[in-house]
């Protein structure tokens, strides 16, 4: 059960990073980014149940706070940037 | 063996979610439905997964670490969604068809062209 879990969740984080690297503008890639860590954590959590180590769990809820910091960091450095929005997927 | 059954169901549903989620990110033609696509599986998909997992792990401290990671992940999806939409609008990232902003006419003059001017 968890392997087809962990498995689905491997494949969403390889669409992320499809997205990351296909992605025209800069948020694009900052949002699968985002998604892949969002994934990275569940991820986490999943196999410290598959392999019955229960201490996982530290390190998924550690991951969840870095990402997010993360993520508010870059988005502080971008914001207002206009080098950000080449949006040429048209 | 109902609870088994249970957690089985919402971690397959979260799968799905996820999966969903992921394909969306892919194909939708903008950013911020993208984004929305994103936000989707951050959410629905992260509860249910870790729902499933609290069922397996019954009432003992593990089910508490994942509420908190449960609750850290709701607070700061929608947080993060918010700071990302608000750095794209103010760098000039236009929505689609953003026939409500005023430059709508020039927009779809252009050929709905809807890089930076």
């Amino acid at each position: 059960m968890f392997t087809a879990a962990i498995i689905a969740i491997l494949v969403t984080m390889v669409l992320a990073l499809t997205r990351a690297i296909l992605g025209p503008s800069l948020y694009d890639r900052i949002l699968a980014v985002n998604m892949f860590g969002t994934k990275t954590v569940l991820g986490i959590a999943v196999v410290g149940f598959l392999m019955g180590r229960p201490d996982f769990l530290d390190i998924a809820l550690i991951y969840a706070l870095m990402n997010f910091i993360g993520v508010i960091a870059i988005l502080r450095f971008f914001e207002y940037d206009p080098r950000g929005t080449t949006n040429h997927d048209r | 063996m109902i609870i088994d059954a249970i957690s089985w169901f919402c971690l397959m549903l979260g799968c799905f979610f996820c999966f969903s989620g992921g394909v969306g990110i892919l194909r939708f033609p903008d950013f911020f439905t993208r984004m929305h696509a994103a936000s989707v599986t951050d959410s629905l998909g992260a509860i249910l997964i870790l729902v499933g997992l609290m069922f397996q792990a019954g009432l003992t401290l593990v089910t508490v670490k994942l509420a908190f990671i449960l609750l850290f992940l709701l607070l700061t999806g929608p947080a993060s969604s918010h700071a990302m939409a608000k750095a794209a609008l103010h760098s000039g990232h236009k929505p689609m068809n953003s026939n409500t902003s005023d430059d709508a006419a020039k927009n779809s003059a252009s050929g709905g062209d809807v890089s930076n001017p």
